[in-house]
């Protein structure tokens, strides 16, 4: 089998994926509360149209979205609104959430709104691309960037490529090894929806070479979609490399095409979307279920029972790392995500949301914090920068005030991957100036439009 | 939510993680590169060669303490680059120079070469040749008193003069034999004899990924381009000399030379191109010093010149 890559940069972390990688998919128990966030996804906050005391039901909508660009939000168990207040969330401040509180331990009453559609084959891409926005369904591999977006194109911009995307590239994350393993066929019918709503003419499976039961699981189900008069993906290797699993690296890989600076994936005729998405898609449309749960995997080496958890969107990490056995001694450091691109928290009292792929406790001597140190011009971030971008001298160009340089110079075009920031032996947190730096501009651009 | 102090979680932006790979690492990688052709001139210089490494990397720890001290900036020399320095300065010298005047050239190197400049990173030229330079300009003749070797593994002593292979080549014609170039057997700077040795800890570097190909090889190449287009022996210009120092541990250093991958070519092929021009045209024989010194100066134009291409720029 041919093993893709992208051309330019990239890492080798240690991949630590065999703490959870032949650990099934575990059922968690239902959650006695939820901290459901308005704001999940990028775009605009979801409305919400319950009030406290209000009783629902799993799957009922809770909050709406009434911008083109957000998502809505559903209960996610069956119980009581307790309180519509500011909660601290994952992605850092206090922001506005629906709190839930359920009525018993089983009790989980559907909202009897939702209904399966069998015959989804015979209904128009709108149709199905309004019951996607309705189920409130972002991409699960991260971005939470709302879904119905990317399969909107805009007028005269024609998508040819799908690419699914189960490559996993950040360390210790099994959530979509798992899936793909466990629930290719759901995969696969959320390929077919995905396929007939933007008419492409090649689908890709991208998966990294790391994971060849993965690989052989899904170009089985690949097979047999092609059995049943499903157009079949191509499921292809990609090299095991951080970060591969980046959409405009997947793009460079798969189709040799870059995405212009400041462009979309659209912008070369490609929409990506990553595996869960897919199997979350086929739940949406074929059963009617809309996004209340995700594959979550609770890692790290100081997690008693590391696992891949099924678990209900709005359920507070505590209850999870509980679930996986609790810390070994004290927890240093509790990160959503991954290791390279996760955020750490300041409590496990956080949620769950869409976006959260894995919970995180490492072991204090992976995570020891060092002084930064002069540059001493090595060369590294150049080399190992996916983007080709001179990822040191943005840490310049910010401390001198150098703003329009900087920008010069493309920092937008940075995506925050962190291997410059791993690389570096001087230790210095390039990624957090950049951040800095981004905000510090657009910040600019906000005051000089109101001048 | 944090009960206490014990509980308190750390925050931090991520990446989360480390290659683990760190400024004092690399340096200890380069010292244990340095360590062969060290060796291999106490073997063909005898003790001579050992105090004189030991001295310059003393002072150079010593100077670069002191200096920090004074000027009460952060103490660095746990990184190890001071010591890089005084035996990359070490390995410049004649095995009979004084070990005063050694003392002062590492004293040079440490303080004008770097320490002046704002200390590691921020240096233009490399220390080590900043120290030869002005070594060479203050006590000409220590500078070029040069040595027989002590020891030989093939072949009687008396067999070599004790003028460098260079300056025989270029004074009076004679060609030294590529076997006692490759091995060390002639007379020259500490760690500008044995080929051999310095390839040994060049390998390791590139192994250890510490180093980059591209300066060396273009530098090397260079060198034997040009020799051969002047009609001179190409194998004998890249073994003899201080060459093979200069194109894998000198030109290489990360502070001085470009981080562009096409910089760094072209780094390399000027060091290669001036290197051969001193040695054939200049006033001295060798020409490895002053050549990257040279192209030191250029380094920052060099990279603004062969910055990479952007992905997705069109």
């Amino acid at each position: 089998m041919k093993v893709y890559t992208f051309r330019k940069g990239g890492v080798h972390a240690e991949p630590a994926k065999a703490l959870t990688a032949s650990l099934p998919i575990r059922q968690a128990p239902l959650p006695r509360r939820v901290i459901l966030p308005l704001a999940m996804h990028t775009g605009a906050p979801a409305v919400p149209v319950v009030e406290p005391k209000d009783q629902v039901k799993t799957g009922q909508l809770i909050a709406e979205a009434r911008a083109q660009f957000s998502a809505p939000v559903h209960a996610s168990i069956t119980g009581r609104v307790v309180a519509l207040e500011n909660h601290i969330h994952p992605l850092g401040g206090e922001l506005p959430a629906i709190i839930l509180e359920s009525g018993g331990e089983d009790h989980d009453e559907w909202d009897p709104a939702i209904r399966p559609h069998l015959d989804w084959r015979t209904l128009p891409s709108h149709t199905l691309r309004q019951m996607i926005r309705d189920a409130g369904i972002v991409g699960l591999g991260g971005a939470a960037f709302p879904t119905h977006i990317k399969l909107t194109p805009p007028e005269g911009k024609g998508v040819e490529i799908l690419i699914i995307n189960g490559v996993e590239c950040e360390p210790y994350l099994t959530a979509d090894h798992r899936l793909m393993l466990e629930r290719s066929k759901q995969i696969l019918q959320g390929v077919s929806i995905l396929q007939k709503i933007l008419g492409v003419s090649k689908t890709f499976v991208a998966i990294e070479d790391n994971k060849p039961d993965a690989i052989d699981r899904m170009v089985l189900a690949s097979k047999e979609a092609e059995d049943i008069g499903q157009m079949a993906p191509e499921v292809v290797a990609v090299r095991t490399k951080y970060p591969q699993g980046s959409e405009k690296q997947l793009i460079e890989a798969i189709t040799k095409r870059q995405v212009p600076i400041g462009g979309l994936p659209l912008d070369v005729g490609v929409v990506i979307q990553n595996v869960g998405t897919a199997a979350a898609v086929a739940e949406a449309v074929i059963r009617g279920v809309p996004l209340i749960q995700r594959v979550v995997t609770v890692t790290g080496r100081n997690i008693r029972q590391p696992g891949n958890f099924q678990v209900r969107i709005g359920t507070p990490v505590a209850d999870l790392i509980a679930l996986a056995g609790g810390y070994w001694g004290r927890a240093r450091k509790i990160i959503m995500g991954g290791p390279m691109m996760g955020v750490a928290v300041f409590t496990d009292q956080v949620p769950v949301i869409k976006g959260t792929s894995g919970i995180l406790v490492p072991h204090e001597k992976e995570i020891r914090a060092e002084q930064p140190r002069p540059c001493i011009r090595c060369g590294k971030c150049l080399k190992v920068c996916p983007m080709r971008l001179l990822p040191g001298r943005f840490i310049d160009f910010i401390e001198g005030k150098e703003l329009d340089e900087a920008q010069k110079k493309h920092i937008f075009n940075c995506m925050e991957c962190g291997a410059c920031t791993y690389v570096c032996p001087a230790h210095r947190p390039i990624v957090q100036w950049v951040k800095f730096g981004k905000a510090q501009i657009r910040r600019k651009k906000t005051q000089r439009v109101q001048k | 939510m944090a009960k206490d102090e014990e509980n308190i979680l750390e925050v931090s932006i991520s990446p989360h993680i480390h290659a683990g790979v760190d400024t004092g690492t690399i340096m200890r990688d380069v010292l244990l590169a340095l360590a062969v052709p060290g060796c291999a001139s106490i073997y063909f210089f005898g003790l001579s060669a050992f105090w004189l490494i030991l001295v310059s990397s003393l002072t150079a720890l010593v100077t670069e303490w002191v200096f920090q001290k004074l000027t009460r900036r952060k103490i660095r020399i746990q990184d190890l680059s001071c010591l890089v320095t005084g035996v990359l300065l070490a390995f410049c010298v004649p095995p009979g120079l004084p070990l005063w005047t050694m003392a002062v050239g590492s004293m040079f190197s440490i303080l004008v070469g770097k320490e002046l400049f704002g200390g590691i990173g921020y240096n233009v030229f490399n220390p080590a040749l900043v120290g030869r330079a002005i070594l060479l300009a203050s006590w000409p003749v220590g500078m070029t008193s040069w040595r027989q070797p002590l020891r030989m593994i093939t072949g009687p002593v008396d067999a070599i003069s004790s003028a460098t292979p260079l300056s025989n080549a270029k004074l009076s014609g004679i060609f030294t034999p590529f076997k006692d170039l490759l091995l060390g057997q002639v007379s020259g700077s500490l760690g500008e004899t044995s080929a051999l040795s310095l390839l040994i800890g060049a390998v390791y570097l590139f192994y250890r990924r510490v180093i980059d190909w591209r300066i060396p090889v273009s530098y090397l190449a260079a060198v034997s381009a040009l020799a051969w287009l002047l009609r001179q022996d190409p194998v004998f210009h890249l073994l003899s000399g201080g060459l093979f120092l200069g194109a894998f541990f000198m030109a290489t250093d990360y502070t001085t030379s470009p981080i562009t991958p096409r910089g760094k070519l072209i780094f390399g092929a000027g060091c290669g191109l001036i290197t051969v021009l001193i040695r054939l045209y200049g006033g001295f024989p060798e020409g490895v010093c002053y050549a990257i010194l040279f192209m030191n100066s250029l380094t920052p134009l060099i990279e603004q010149f062969t910055e990479p291409r952007p992905y997705g720029k069109v």
